[in-house]
């Protein structure tokens, strides 16, 4: 029986329009076999969680480099809990110290990637960790 | 005489080589060696001296020698006053002109207080929602004596504005405000992608302000081109100097249709590039723009004024060069990118600081970034001899190169109907996509290297002391915003915004009503949300 693919949805939420990262990640994920769907950027926290809902996604990967990730992964998180969907894995990368990497992996966050991570680590990662929904 | 082909083939072949491509960072191949057979075209039409026509060698005729280029530290975060005691402080430094740095929402058109502002006020830069704002940001600062670069593109009208009103209040005549504001809104659907409204009228706005400041405000640079945001975004080379070189040509154009003679609003038009860690190519990429500026401001837009046909640039290292490993290094790569960009003849420069890959820079970092530039002029004696490196077998190879290869782009993107239609279809987009992800296979498969992160890595922990913002900045500036939004004349505001909509449609010059909105106290997000609903809102098609 063919598996069915996991669904990414690569999310830029904040104001700044640093999308170069999220771009390559979402195109290597693409190539690494995963249906991905990117929501270009701007994106409110409301925005993303609505778009994982009707996309039907099993993984969100946020990328933000503003120094907003304090504010805005714990945003994404409430939100879908909201609407039911907290068994959606969310993992994350931008410029993101160490001490608040860990604060957000207590929230939830599963995996946080700085820079100077690989895509094909995070491809592995994805590989490993995401599993399809129920 | 052994020519260089014999060379090559005769002794070359058979010596040594490591078995590597030999390429710059934007992928373009190089020979072994450059000899006097590789240099084409006559002295005079494609070099001449230094201060002529076409001003590859510089645009001035004595370059350093007659005025160091203009250190300018890029500096803002928190509140105004946080920003005002930087800036204050970098003065006190010797440091020559302010450059400010705002935060994402004003950037993008919100004030403080904005729901979309939530985490983001005064993060990345300083946070300006009024008038009120920008007083308190050049408080003890004489902005008659004292240039200032702002770095802000969609809402950039307001911003100019609110300069102009502190200049009035501080009793400084327009005509003697000199500065600049990035305002180029092409860049930014190109790559930096802060934008309010669609490109057409994001461009209106452009040429409304270049037609305002070449009339009432003649000492300040309207527009700065800008590569930097285009080359951060994954572009290559090639790409930054032809894509930036198009945007010009595009708002050239458009003013020209505006009616205005291109010899009156040219010479205020600036560049800004980035200079990237390939240290040949990026010294070959600042004199081929130059030539090519100068053939194309002469040829297509008939300009006679010399100064129409200068490029004048600021430059900035490469943010994107520096890395998260090993911080340290930073200073290193900054300062061989500085010394590039003073070898190819840069106006002015800001040298990023070690950490700014980790959060914005310390105070301490900064002092190492200013003394860099110090460093390079008073010591290393660069600065005493104009383009030295001209003439070099291998940088005017490279220098002719990159121009062609430049103007290639340029000849498509003429064909797509120019900047404005190539960006609508999404053309720069994508071309810089497609070598960003280029550059991350490269880099992930060792093709190309970066010291620390894909060799020579170390194990470490989070190594050197980042700055933080304190949380509670955002509070007080909310709390601000709010209060001035209760206290002002609320019906003289919403006059004022509604001649801002008018002029949206009757296509009067948008300045003189956002400047008197300003005066009265109309914020940044009030002026941004009237472009808004009078152009309608942009969003990211998010093209992979």
């Amino acid at each position: 029986m063919a598996e069915k693919r996991l669904r990414i949805l690569v999310a830029k939420p904040g104001l700044d329009g640093h999308d170069r990262g999220a771009k390559i990640i979402a195109r290597a994920l693409r190539d690494g076999g995963f249906e991905v769907i990117y929501t270009g950027l701007h994106q409110t926290p409301e925005m993303i969680a609505e778009a994982a809902i009707q996309e039907d996604v099993d993984a969100v990967g946020l990328s933000i480099l503003s120094g907003a990730h304090m504010t805005l992964f714990p945003e994404v998180i409430r939100l879908l809990k909201e609407k039911g969907a907290d068994d959606v894995t969310i993992f994350g990368g931008g410029i993101i110290p160490d001490e608040d990497a860990r604060k957000l992996a207590e929230m939830g966050v599963k995996a946080i990637f700085t820079p100077g991570a690989s895509t094909e680590d995070i491809v592995k990662w994805v590989r490993e960790n995401v599993h399809p929904r129920q | 005489m052994t020519t260089k082909r014999e060379w090559l083939e005769q002794t070359y072949k058979h010596a040594k080589e490591r078995p590597v491509r030999f390429t710059t960072l934007s992928d373009l191949e190089v020979e072994p060696l450059y000899t006097p057979e590789d240099v084409k075209g006559s002295y005079d039409a494609s070099l001449g001296y230094p201060g002529a026509f076409p001003y590859t060698r510089g645009v001035y005729e004595s370059m350093y020698r007659g005025r160091l280029w203009t250190m300018r530290q890029f500096a803002g975060y928190g509140l105004a006053e946080d920003t005002n005691k930087r800036f204050r402080f970098l003065l006190s430094q010797g440091q020559d002109g302010l450059s400010t740095a705002f935060d994402m929402p004003t950037l993008m058109g919100y004030d403080a207080d904005s729901e979309r502002a939530i985490g983001e006020v005064g993060r990345e830069g300083v946070s300006v929602s009024s008038v009120h704002d920008m007083q308190t940001l050049f408080d003890q600062i004489p902005i008659g004596r004292v240039s200032t670069s702002m770095t802000v593109n969609c809402s950039a009208s307001v911003l100019l504005a609110a300069y102009l009103v502190v200049a009035e209040r501080q009793g400084v005549p327009w005509e003697q405000v000199s500065g600049t504001i990035q305002n180029d809104m092409l860049k930014e659907y190109i790559a930096q992608k802060e934008w309010i409204c669609p490109p057409a009228p994001a461009l209106r706005i452009v040429t409304d302000m270049i037609e305002f400041c070449t009339k009432k405000v003649p000492r300040f640079h309207p527009v700065s081109i800008s590569g930097y945001h285009i080359r951060e975004a994954g572009a290559t080379a090639v790409q930054e100097l032809a894509f930036t070189i198009a945007d010009g040509l595009c708002y050239v154009e458009d003013a020209v249709k505006r009616g205005l003679n291109v010899d009156d609003f040219a010479p205020r038009l600036s560049f800004f590039w980035d200079i990237h860690i390939d240290f040949l190519e990026e010294i070959a990429k600042l004199r081929a723009a130059r030539r090519m500026w100068a053939r194309l401001m002469k040829e297509r837009f008939g300009a006679k004024n010399p100064r129409s046909m200068m490029l004048r640039t600021h430059a900035q290292t490469a943010g994107v060069s520096l890395t998260a490993q090993q911080p340290l290094n930073n200073v290193v790569r900054v300062a061989l990118q500085a010394l590039a960009g003073v070898l190819g003849g840069v106006q002015s420069m800001h040298t990023n600081s070690m950490d700014e890959t980790l959060a914005l820079p310390t105070e301490q970092a900064v002092m190492v970034a200013l003394r860099t530039q110090q460093i390079i002029a008073e010591e290393t004696g660069v600065a005493n001899i104009i383009d030295p490196l001209g003439g070099s077998y291998a940088i005017e190879a490279l220098t002719d190169k990159v121009e062609a290869e430049a103007l290639e782009y340029i000849r498509k993107i003429d064909e797509m109907g120019g900047m404005l239609k190539a960006i609508e279809r999404g053309y720069p987009q994508r071309e810089i996509a497609e070598a960003a992800f280029r550059y991350q296979r490269q880099l992930e498969q060792g093709v190309k290297t970066v010291v620390g992160v894909n060799k020579f890595v170390v194990p470490e922990e989070l190594p050197i002391e980042v700055l933080r913002i304190d949380p509670a900045i955002e509070e007080r500036q909310v709390q601000r915003v709010r209060k001035m939004k209760r206290e002002r004349n609320n019906m003289a505001v919403k006059e004022a915004l509604k001649r801002v909509a008018d002029a949206c449609h009757s296509g009067e010059n948008l300045m003189e009503p956002i400047c008197e909105a300003v005066r009265r106290e109309a914020t940044v997000g009030e002026i941004s949300d009237v472009f808004r609903s009078e152009f309608g809102v942009y969003t990211d098609p998010g093209w992979l």
